[in-house]
């Protein structure tokens, strides 16, 4: 940890993170309890709920491999499991490729480990925390043990529960991520040059999701966007 | 029933390629230049994948989600705090739902 930029303690950044960090986690609790109901009605066991929450802990690729799923251990589709997981996932190469500045050089192995924890709203609240020029690695384990310990209860919860909470559209809930990304966006507005690669972004990610299925439009919106933004620098540049 | 040999590889295949994917975007971003381009293009990942998140999820939605992004933007700027801003997205996606659908 460098001693230099941040003079803070780790468990006061921890606090600050996992303080910073529950709006998100109430939306991730909401959605963990539904995977928890729909994981058993797609036959997954108790036991097999709570290793895939504590061991894949990624919300988008657990619903996904529910559609997958089969109770009947003989026709369970491994290969299509885990090739769906890792489509899904691509995104956090993105994400995390963001979080470099928060690890010097020679904590790359350190860094690799913690990013296991990484999800996608304690990666946006980070990367918020790091615009202001602020963000730590106790900040982001502060929000990811958090999330992680959440994510796992209300999962185990859902499954013990079973079908009191059928669909979270009913309350608003499934709204609770939107508003939430759209607040995170509207708080990285930084001036003009944003404007090209966020709407570039948009444009890219509505036409894909419409063509594509599945949520390979986050990974196409995020690198037309960003190239867009970096391409309008350059061409910024070369004209001064 | 606790689990089987078939799910227990295919959860802990899962979780190998979701940790390969987390870890490698943090290893690969260590060999991508400080400056010009590349640092131009990883500066500007954030803003597009979150603007990717959102687009799709209004534009797809009812009217109801396009009058509760509005409020959440305007929630947003009025406190500036990210759980007033969510919880007032909530709510006024369920009133609109319930006032355009009945």
């Amino acid at each position: 940890m460098s001693t230099l930029a941040a003079p803070y303690r780790f468990s006061d950044q921890f606090y600050a993170g996992a303080r910073a960090c529950i709006p998100v986690v109430i939306s991730v609790a909401a959605y963990g309890v539904v995977w928890g109901v729909l994981a058993r009605g797609a036959g997954l066991s108790l036991l097999e709920v709570i290793m895939m929450s504590g061991l894949v802990f990624a919300g988008s690729a657990q619903f996904v491999a529910l559609d997958l799923w089969s109770a009947t251990p003989a026709s369970l589709p491994i290969g299509p499991l885990i090739l769906a997981a890792l489509i899904v996932n691509l995104r956090y190469l993105l994400l995390t490729a963001t979080l470099r500045p928060l690890f010097g050089p020679r904590e790359q192995v350190k860094g690799a480990l913690i990013m296991g924890i990484v999800s996608d709203e304690t990666w946006a609240m980070t990367v918020g925390e790091m615009a202001k020029g602020r963000g730590s690695v106790g900040f982001l384990l502060g929000g990811g043990v958090l999330a992680y310990v959440c994510w796992m209860a209300t999962t185990v919860i859902g499954h013990t529960l079973g079908s009191a909470i059928d669909d979270p559209s009913k309350y608003g809930l499934d709204f609770a991520f939107t508003a939430t990304f759209l607040a995170l966006l509207l708080g990285m507005w930084k001036g003009k040059g944003d404007l090209i690669p966020w709407i570039v972004a948009a444009l890219a990610a509505i036409v894909s999701a419409k063509l594509i299925p599945g949520s390979w439009y986050i990974l196409i919106g995020g690198i037309v966007g960003s190239l867009a933004g970096a391409i309008g620098e350059r061409l910024r540049k070369n004209a001064d | 029933m606790l689990t089987s040999p078939e799910a227990l590889i295919a959860i802990l295949g899962m979780a190998l390629v979701t940790f390969a994917v987390k870890a490698g975007g943090l290893l690969l971003a260590n060999r991508l230049p400080r400056d010009g381009f590349a640092a131009a293009w990883l500066k500007h990942i954030p803003g597009a994948v979150l603007a990717s998140l959102v687009a799709p999820a209004l534009v797809t939605g009812s009217p109801a989600e396009v009058i509760a992004a509005a409020i959440t933007a305007l929630v947003y700027f009025l406190t500036r705090s990210l759980l007033p801003t969510m919880a007032a997205g909530v709510l006024a996606v369920y009133l609109a739902r319930l006032w355009l659908v009945g």
